[in-house]
């Protein structure tokens, strides 16, 4: 392996992310190159080094901070959102069927024979009748049966 | 993530509490600048939010949310590029309030080991500005490596590079930081 060729290897070496056919050249490599073993020694110092920097906290205000930003958005509406829920379209064909079921019983029931229909027009006929509902009040009859002229 | 996709608002705030501190670090090496970093990383966080419907897990989810910081980040840094510069041209010299350094000064007034503790100080922000020094690209490249620990074909996702002009970014940048801090590596050799 030559020095340009090391270029690509080198800081994979250093954090041992190479493959073990890859190390094994590398190290083959530096056995023989004195300024490829100075560099990579340097690598590793430069690594070191950047361990060194302290990591910052964020501020503690900073997850209110996304969940307000969050709630603000708007609420995204989809061609899908103009039709229904599924349980809604569901209580919603419930419903209809319902109110088919209903209507179709109620009007059953409200089909009158027609002997029965001629007897509740006489009986129309019969109340409103003002003759009959001006007739004086029926005699009182006695307790012994006997009704007096 | 997949469960944030679902409607679970629970998965979200794991998702918040796992990622927060990382993206904000990473943020934050990148902007140099706290706040501007925590804005950023709520950003990001925002945008995986909005995106959740359509995510598809073609990817690693931590891949896909470094891809979106690392392109706000990279944003941000060419947007105030040109203003920093003016800013640095003009302000006067001034103690660097990041990472708790006025308070050092205060302890260190009243530390024994004050010379100890100036020159961990010292060291820190010798390493701190040589990551800064770099490009931009080779300083995500740097970041998303050492303290992301993700791996080549990730980092190259993010970057949208191939792995071969990853590896080629990546050493061109320890190369400039093995130069940087020189004195230092020197240290660490003996």
């Amino acid at each position: 392996m030559s020095c340009s060729r090391m270029e690509n290897k080198i800081l994979g070496y250093v954090d041992g992310r190479l493959k073990e056919s890859e190390r094994l050249e590398v190290e083959r490599h530096l056995a023989t190159c004195a300024a490829c073993r100075l560099r990579v020694n340097e690598f590793r110092a430069v690594s070191s080094l950047l361990d060194e920097l302290p990591v910052i906290e964020p501020s503690p205000a900073f997850d209110l901070r996304v969940h307000a930003r969050v709630a603000a958005e708007p609420v995204k509406q989809s061609w899908w959102a103009w039709f229904p829920a599924p349980r809604v379209a569901f209580a919603a064909a419930m419903l209809l069927l319902a109110s088919v079921w209903i209507g179709t019983h109620s009007t059953n029931q409200s089909q009158i024979p027609a002997d029965d229909m001629a007897v509740l027009e006489n009986y129309d006929v019969v109340s409103s009748f003002d003759v009959l509902t001006e007739l004086p009040q029926p005699v009182q009859v006695d307790d012994g049966g006997q009704q007096q002229n | 993530m997949l469960d944030v996709k679902a409607g679970d608002e629970q998965s979200f705030t794991l998702l918040l509490h796992r990622y927060r501190t990382p993206l904000v670090n990473f943020l934050y090496r990148m902007v140099r600048n706290r706040e501007q970093a925590e804005d950023l990383a709520q950003e990001v966080f925002l945008r995986v939010y909005r995106a959740r419907e359509d995510y598809v897990p073609s990817a690693k989810f931590t891949t896909w949310l470094f891809r979106i910081a690392t392109n706000l980040a990279l944003n941000s840094v060419r947007d105030t590029r040109y203003q920093r510069m003016e800013i640095s041209l003009d302000a006067p010299v001034t103690v660097d309030a990041e990472e708790g350094e006025e308070k050092t000064l205060d302890v260190a007034e009243k530390n024994p080991n004050i010379e100890q503790h100036l020159v961990e100080e010292t060291r820190k922000k010798m390493i701190r500005h040589a990551i800064e020094k770099l490009p931009e690209k080779q300083r995500a490249a740097v970041l998303l490596h050492k303290y992301q620990e993700l791996d080549y074909g990730e980092i190259s996702k993010i970057l949208q590079c191939s792995e071969s002009a990853l590896k080629s970014l990546l050493f061109r940048a320890y190369e400039t930081l093995r130069v940087e801090l020189a004195p230092l590596v020197a240290q660490q050799g003996k």
